[in-house]
């Protein structure tokens, strides 16, 4: 089956590494995808601030659109993924919410529907794809990379859709299908501070920093993320947050750039370069010769 | 010597911001909070708040509207669902943190230069008019508004972003514009007819 697949706005900005590494997943796993066809933003968390009914109506367009097509969608960033899962539960619990969202699609010629079933690609690979089948196109096996995996908050909170609230595993299980080393990570679902470091520094930076600090407590080489927030602030305020020169710096790239370079993607194809905080040091010094 | 009373009488408390707490979506479980704190002990952000969630409840739902509007707590809330997923009793405490904002905003309790709600205005702003974020143009506007001078101290962040192609000026717009207002213009329609 082919997914009606939606980016959000950061996979077409600061996280454009993301969709260009998971682009390149799908294509070599076989995954059938097809952009959802002029997609809308989902309202993320801030839109919930000012008006929550007209993000469910945001996030119910996109909804018909893909149910028109008769597709499923697949939700790559963590805010998109649980808003448009948050407002079929809140559609579907109150009826004043549906009302209004029913109402709103039917004035641009569009119909709500239950239907559409929102994946993240984390499940698709799991479930629909499965490991072994992972595991038998790696060719370049991550052998030996320290990852510390790196959920965030709303891929498995509120709802735990296809993996545990607090202790998930579905990226561990992917990356070590790829051949690499998983470390044990308990702040794996602890949160990055989404926008507060822009709001509020003091408060965000110190999120931030605890982040750091026990990964490379746990010996990771390498912070795998999920989220395009997260890895922009782990990536870009690393400096900012540490305060201290001497701490070594920690590369913070996508579950799906470690996944492409394994299923033999290039580098540049993959957005490896844009990381703020360079990864290639410690794939040189892990003798993986990437393509 | 500025004297303040400490403790609030019978008759400060505000039964309609109670009432409306627990008709909100999320609240509809606030009378059953059993004040055991399991939102607090996993809340990431209670460590910075004047009154920690579980507090927050207490005080919405005894009527005290203005200290839970003035809260800090409402604005470092970062709706990392921990809170909700651990209750006990089923109470929405992220989504009443969302209400709460949105009743801070429109009574308009908050610091001057707050970025918070700015951020959101600028947000919604900008989906109504395109469709999509472009991050870039969004970043610069909340800032123009709130703290232009940290402007300055993030222009070689922008720079690196820029250089890593991470960052465009280009604006991000949908083909179907129209769409979105009218979608929206319904939204506003329906809230008022239906009184929500």
């Amino acid at each position: 089956m082919t997914y009606a697949y939606y980016p959000g706005c950061s996979l077409k900005g600061t996280g454009r590494a993301y969709e260009e590494s998971l682009l390149a997943v799908l294509r070599a796993l076989s995954v059938d995808v097809k952009e959802l066809e002029d997609w809308n933003c989902c309202g993320a968390t801030t839109y919930m601030s000012v008006d929550e009914l007209a993000s469910y109506a945001l996030a119910g367009r996109n909804l018909a659109m893909a149910a028109r097509e008769n597709q499923d969608i697949m939700a790559p960033c963590s805010a998109c993924y649980l808003v448009l899962n948050k407002t079929q539960h809140y559609v579907h619990d109150y009826p004043d919410i549906r009302t209004v969202v029913e109402r709103s699609l039917t004035a641009i010629g569009l119909t709500y529907s239950d239907k559409v079933q929102v994946r993240h690609p984390l499940e698709v690979l799991l479930h629909e794809v499965g490991l072994p089948a992972i595991a038998a196109k790696v060719k370049v096996p991550l052998k030996d990379l320290k990852v510390a995996p790196y959920y965030g908050c709303q891929i498995v909170r509120p709802y735990a859709t296809f993996d545990d609230q607090l202790n998930p595993t579905s990226m561990d299980r992917l990356l070590e299908a790829c051949g690499a080393k998983i470390v044990s990570y308990p702040l794996k679902t602890r949160c990055c501070g989404g926008s507060q470091k822009g709001t509020l520094p003091e408060v965000g930076l110190d999120l931030i920093r605890y982040l750091l600090v026990e990964a490379q407590k746990r010996g990771a080489d390498v912070i795998a993320t999920v989220c395009p927030l997260c890895q922009f602030n782990l990536d870009a305020f690393q400096q900012e947050a540490q305060n201290d020169p001497k701490l070594p710096s920690m590369p913070v790239v996508y579950f799906s750039q470690l996944m492409a370079l394994a299923l033999g993607a290039p580098a540049t194809a993959i957005g490896l370069q844009r990381g703020l905080t360079s990864v290639q040091p410690i794939l040189a010094k892990k003798e993986i010769a990437y393509a | 010597m500025e004297l303040k009373r400490t403790i609030k009488f019978e008759a400060d408390r505000d039964y309609e911001f109670s009432r409306w707490i627990s008709r909100t979506v999320g609240g509809e479980n606030i009378r059953h909070c059993l004040q055991c704190g399991l939102c607090s002990g996993n809340c990431p952000l209670s460590l910075y708040m004047d009154y920690t969630p579980r507090r927050l409840l207490h005080l919405s739902r005894e009527g005290f509207k203005d200290e839970v509007l003035t809260s800090s707590s409402i604005w470092l809330c970062t709706t990392c669902y921990n809170c909700m997923v651990r209750c006990p009793k089923g109470i929405n405490t992220t989504h009443l943190m969302y209400a709460l904002k949105q009743r801070a905003i429109q009574e308009k309790l908050y610091p001057k230069r707050f970025p918070i709600p700015e951020m959101a205005r600028q947000f919604s702003r900008m989906v109504r008019k395109s469709g999509r974020i472009t991050e870039s143009w969004l970043i610069v506007r909340v800032l123009m508004r709130t703290a232009f001078w940290r402007l300055f101290g993030m222009s070689s962040l922008g720079l690196k972003l820029i250089h890593a192609g991470r960052m465009s000026l280009k604006p991000e717009k949908i083909e179907r514009r129209a769409e979105i207002a009218a979608l929206l213009d319904s939204v506003a329609a329906t809230k008022k007819e239906l009184a929500l």
